[in-house]
């Protein structure tokens, strides 16, 4: 098996978010970055299939040098290796991405040849599972993911919490609002998991030792223009919120029970 | 020209009310509104292929869908097979206007466009939720047909500077609309579903009136047990922050937030959450939020309607007996 999990280098927000003077992105310059939580079940959830079924986990982003930090954070989780894409836009829409994604796979060094399981000519990728987080974390565009699969001519399912890998088929577990259903497609395929697939693990010394020594492959790619032109962002407006206090500690139970009688 | 809506099967209350948004497009550009109704019970790339083949005939101005996790991949699908962009999560939406209908209201005051964008074709501008909600953006969608999902409340604002308002919870009438039931070619589901089970009923986190969530402040999963008595006196749910999930003390299905559910309980009360943008994302919709933290400038207490400053499972324990004897035995 060899699985590749697509990741997006994201600001880790806290509990604010300030946008740059001209309003076109958020200000980083005092934000660390990440990858999103659906992403880090993704990288964990690919390392657990390796590890069952052997083969590889690649770990790619479409980013620039920077977004390094988020693979080498992916492969001290336990990916094999790493590539990052270079399709010189900052800020790549949906289409763009996919197409990044999609013209670099062919180009990842050692995925067709002695590691996987199945020639690059009978699919697209190279790969026998790929894995996407249902939504980046930012811009939450929930298609790049699909807009892959088609590209490649695979199967997906997306908001999946729950993948069953066996004889050459996978089975997605895809939670709905009033249950569960269960889909099943032949390998190679692609699936985009959301947060709740698996607890992922934190990162060991080794495999940040690890990590800092990999190589990582960087592909420069060109993409087409896409149909999806962000012009500015904004904070929703807030009502500014005058909090109640309505007391300290134990105190305030009989404070908190009136409360509740009124509004329930 | 049409505009096309794509309903659920079985019209839920999300997919209803984006009839009403798309009614006011179909106004707006003067033509009809056709449905297609997604069948359910398939896999969504199956749909989308479907839906692709309807768009391809009928080459409507605007696809329009409820930003729900099934319409959003069906419209996915529908984008990826079309080639076509697609804006997800829109809260408000700006068709291209004609040159000679001047100006157009846009969002946040900003001036008026000619309707044209730089390439000389007319873009739609929309406004769109990022992060969970906690930020907007504002796009130019430029493409031959619009795919767009509206998020819940989304507007059509009119050329003149005022939102269609959008009425809730009401049975749309499908009288009068061309509808199209959807139907899945076969052999073209590489994807099968093979099994579909329901939930028991009963107390959702996503339906419940009450929510009591918990965080790093509870301190352990026994901890809960407190929050379970008081959910259970209220006919609640009991909800977490993604610290609660990344520390093993509650499954990932109790989760509010970005990543988790998104609640809109009448009172939501957020016990040891510090309350980041994530965990926001998830209850900012609550009617009424109480907070219950040690630090009174926690961000969840500085926007919370309500707040005790204390040890969330020693104020929730005194909550819990309060509340018990004020019931009659």
């Amino acid at each position: 098996m060899d699985v590749l999990v697509c990741v997006k280098r994201v600001p880790g927000t806290g509990s604010s978010i300030t946008l740059t003077e001209d309003g076109r992105g958020v200000d980083t310059r005092h934000l660390g970055f990440t990858i999103g939580p659906h992403e880090e079940c993704a990288v964990e959830e690919a390392v657990r299939i390796v590890a069952d079924h052997g083969g590889t986990a690649t770990v790619l982003t479409v980013g620039p040098p920077e977004a390094d930090e988020q693979l080498r954070y992916a492969l001290s989780m336990g990916a094999d290796r790493a590539v990052r894409v270079d399709c010189g836009v900052a800020d790549p829409d949906p289409q763009q991405a996919a197409a990044a994604i999609t013209r670099a796979l062919p180009l990842i060094i050692g995925t067709s040849g002695e590691h996987g399981t199945q020639s690059a000519d009978d699919h697209g990728s190279g790969f026998d599972l790929v894995l996407f987080g249902n939504e980046s974390a930012d811009a939450g565009h929930y298609q790049v993911g699909i807009r892959v699969a088609h590209e490649l001519g695979l199967p997906i399912v997306s908001g999946v919490k729950g993948i069953d890998v066996a004889d050459g088929r996978v089975r997605l577990h895809r939670p709905v609002p009033d249950g569960l259903e269960v889909y099943e497609a032949p390998l190679p395929a692609v699936a985009a998991v959301k947060e709740g697939l698996n607890l992922p693990r934190y990162p060991s010394m080794r495999g940040r030792l690890r990590a800092s020594r990999a190589q990582i492959q960087s592909i420069p790619v060109d993409v087409p223009v896409g149909g999806l032109r962000t012009r500015r962002l904004r904070l929703p407006e807030q009502g500014t919120t005058e909090t109640v206090v309505l007391g300290h500690g134990p105190d305030a139970a009989p404070a908190v029970a009136d409360l509740i009688e009124e509004l329930l | 020209v049409t505009v096309l809506a794509v309903l659920e099967h079985g019209l839920p209350a999300d997919s209803a009310a984006s009839l009403e948004p798309a009614r006011a497009l179909a106004r707006r550009l003067d033509t009809p509104l056709i449905a297609a109704v997604d069948p359910g019970a398939r896999a969504p790339e199956a749909v989308g292929q479907a839906l692709a083949d309807l768009v391809a005939e009928l080459g409507p101005a605007a696809v329009v869908a409820p930003a729900t996790d099934r319409s959003t991949d069906v419209m996915a699908h529908l984008a990826a097979v079309a080639g076509l962009p697609l804006a997800t999560n829109c809260t408000a939406v700006y068709p291209p206007t004609p040159v000679d209908h001047g100006r157009t209201a846009l969002p946040g005051g900003g001036e008026g466009r000619s309707g044209h964008d730089q390439q000389g074709g007319a873009a739609w501008v929309v406004t769109r939720i990022r992060a969970g909600g906690v930020l907007l953006e504002e796009a130019e969608l430029d493409a031959p047909t619009a795919l767009l999902t509206l998020a819940p409340g989304a507007t059509v604002p009119s050329t003149v500077d005022h939102a269609t308002p959008v009425r809730h919870a009401e049975l749309p009438d499908l009288d009068g609309l061309d509808v199209h039931e959807l139907e899945i070619a076969p052999g073209t589901e590489r994807v099968r579903l093979v099994e579909r089970a329901t939930a028991a009923t009963g107390v959702t986190l996503a339906t419940a009136p009450v929510v009591v969530s918990g965080g790093r402040g509870v301190g352990s999963a026994e901890n809960f047990a407190v929050l379970e008595e008081v959910a259970d006196l209220l006919g609640g749910a009991v909800g977490c922050s993604r610290v609660a999930t990344n520390n093993g003390w509650r499954p990932h299905r109790d989760q509010v937030g970005q990543t988790g559910t998104k609640v809109s309980p009448d009172l939501y009360i957020a016990a040891g959450i510090s309350g980041a943008t994530q965990h926001w994302a998830g209850c900012m919709g609550s009617k009424t939020i109480l907070a219950i933290n040690t630090d009174p400038e926690a961000p969840m207490v500085t926007r919370a309607h309500y707040a005790v400053v204390g040890d969330a499972v020693e104020v929730l324990r005194a909550v819990a007996d309060e509340i018990r004897s004020r019931r009659p035995r």
